[in-house]
């Protein structure tokens, strides 16, 4: 009688001998995406102000940054080994590429959707261009733009797991363990603290966004 | 003081808002444009405070070109105020309040003094000050608004049909409270609506603007009601023209008519002479004060020997010096007795406005 060896889903004791690994993996993509978002958003935010300021560029670096958004993640990953090799960068930056259209889209929409006549009020009282911006536009788009930093936190963090293939993965690393060894436990850690770090973020930035948005609290 | 001087106002695409415009308002008058849509009103508003530039002529305020300040510079030195109100959603009231002193530098004490002083000045309970916009009635919304453009004590006030936003009854409120409030902050205030009784309410002078931005008259609301420059000024100020003239005149400023007076010590024969002279088929009686005691009908005099015998009836519609003659108009059509009453204070008799009288007054 052939034995048939059914490893269980979960082997509790792997995840007690590698809680040093599995910190450093969810340590790893915490920075695989806090970096792509920071820089994304560094990049996208004068973009956006520029598409305000200049109408007609709107299009064009909408059109740009979907495209960027198109690119199947693998291909760009591989297309990358040859500038930056299996390193950090190599990750990071289509990571950033990724994030750029929906946070010049959500930036774009938020300041825009300032009423026309808040804005002539800032105007008519005196405020200078950049103190308006900062004072009242950027406060009164804070809802739109951080709903685009909150999709495009879940999204970067889903897409590490692919990063892991160049050998940047984040917990992605452990979908890769687990598949190639037949061993599910791995797998199942890297997917339950994928999920859990991603609905952890997006609680987080929605907690920020509460915490700077006071006026919106009350209208509830 | 503001002065525009052969303004023109001509848009990219041609279109003339403002053509030509010449004209002064005084320091601490309110000038108000009025005219139909397309007219330029709001266009001449938005160049005093440079959101709009003029294309050609020149605009002072209190004697200087605005055209050599900085925008944000002069902006701060005029309130502004508009039918959106445009409150800083994000913002708490005493902080929309605050803009343009921490605009200015202002220190926060001083600030936070001038919020407070502002809020009750406007008739707001001092418990608004920490709610957001949204939480407060349309009517409210607009007297922080006034609030807000009153804090660094400007000169000179825009109001774009400030009070437009809001329902007829709280409107007439907000309007008669700020012009309390204009007798003792003396500002120098443009103001633009589409409704003629509302300049003719609001206005130390009211500028008629046709389409095209031409000035078509600029005065004193009683001299263009009285003198309407042209037909389309008297075809804007409506069918009651003289009715509203009317509204706008005191009764103290014509002179009133003693009429049949009589007291109670005189005979009867006195008092039907005293109707016949006057053409009326009854008396006024006084009391040795003249004070008001009533009238009595010819018809009533018959069979008595003394006035003092006679029950006198008092006089349904009575006004008094500061009353309009509007006012007086309908006392003499809703009254028996077909006349106008005036009396001080104490009841006091100081005369009868007759039809004759307001007629006169009207043409």
């Amino acid at each position: 009688m052939p034995i048939v060896l059914v490893e269980e889903l979960i082997r509790w004791s792997w995840i007690g001998d590698h809680t040093d690994d599995i910190v450093a993996r969810l340590l790893e993509h915490l920075q695989l995406t806090a970096i792509p978002v920071a820089v994304g958003f560094v990049i996208a935010f004068p973009m956006a102000l520029a598409a305000i300021r200049w109408p007609q560029l709107y299009s064009p670096l909408l059109a740009f940054t979907g495209v960027l958004f198109t690119i199947p993640s693998l291909a760009l990953f591989v297309l990358m080994i040859p500038f930056t090799g299996l390193t950090a960068p190599t990750a990071i930056i289509p990571l950033t590429l990724y994030t750029l259209l929906i946070l010049l889209r959500n930036t774009v929409e938020g300041l825009n959707s300032v009423p026309r006549d808040v804005r002539e009020a800032a105007e008519a009282m005196g405020f200078k261009r950049f103190r308006q911006l900062f004072a009242v536009e950027v406060p009164l788009a804070l809802p739109v733009i951080i709903a685009g930093l909150r999709i495009a936190t879940v999204t970067t963090i889903g897409l590490i797991t692919i990063t892991a293939v160049i050998g940047q993965g984040g917990l992605g690393q452990f979908f890769i363990d687990g598949f190639t060894r037949r061993f599910p436990t791995p797998l199942v850690v890297g997917l339950v603290l994928s999920v859990a770090f991603a609905v952890t973020a997006d609680l987080l930035l929605l907690g920020i966004q509460k915490l700077l948005t006071p006026w919106q609290q009350s209208q509830e | 003081m503001i002065t525009f001087d052969s303004v023109t106002k001509q848009f990219p695409d041609g279109t003339v808002a403002v053509d030509d415009l010449s004209l002064e308002i005084g320091e601490g008058e309110i000038a108000v444009f009025v005219g139909p849509s397309g007219c330029g009103k709001t266009t001449t508003l938005r160049m005093v405070n440079r959101m709009i530039e003029p294309s050609s002529g020149t605009i002072t305020v209190d004697g200087n070109d605005i055209m050599s300040q900085d925008p944000p510079e002069l902006r701060r030195g005029i309130g502004y105020v508009i039918q959106q109100i445009g409150l800083f959603p994000h913002r708490t009231i005493s902080e929309n309040v605050a803009t343009v002193p921490k605009l200015e530098g202002w220190d926060d004490d001083k600030t936070k003094g001038r919020v407070e002083e502002l809020i009750e000045v406007v008739g707001l309970p001092s418990n608004v000050a920490d709610r957001y916009p949204h939480q407060l009635s349309g009517g409210q919304r607009q007297r922080v608004g006034v609030a807000r453009a009153l804090a660094a004590d400007p000169p000179v006030m825009l109001m774009d049909e400030p009070f437009g936003a809001v329902d007829p009854i709280v409107r007439s409120s907000l309007q008669e409270e700020f012009l309390r409030l204009q007798r003792e902050v003396q500002k120098t205030i443009v103001f633009v609506t589409h409704d003629i009784d509302e300049a003719i309410k609001m206005g130390d002078k009211i500028a008629i603007l046709k389409q095209g931005g031409s000035l078509e008259q600029y005065d004193t609301p009683t001299a263009i009601l009285a003198e309407p420059a042209n037909d389309f000024v008297e075809d804007f100020l409506g069918a009651e023209r003289g009715l509203k003239r009317l509204a706008l005149i005191p009764v103290s400023d014509v002179a009133a008519e003693e009429g049949p007076v009589v007291t109670p010590g005189d005979d009867i024969e006195a008092a039907r002479k005293r109707a016949a002279e006057h053409n009326l088929g009854w008396v006024v009686m006084l009391d040795d004060d003249r004070r008001l005691l009533g009238w009595v009908g010819t018809d009533a005099l018959d069979g008595h020997q003394s006035l003092s015998q006679l029950e006198p009836k008092p006089f349904q519609a009575k006004v008094a010096a500061k009353d309009s003659l509007r006012a007086a108009l309908n006392a003499v059509v809703t009254t028996h007795t077909g006349v106008a009453v005036r009396v001080s204070e104490g009841d006091h008799y100081e005369g009868m406005i007759t039809r004759e009288l307001l007629t006169e007054e009207l043409l």
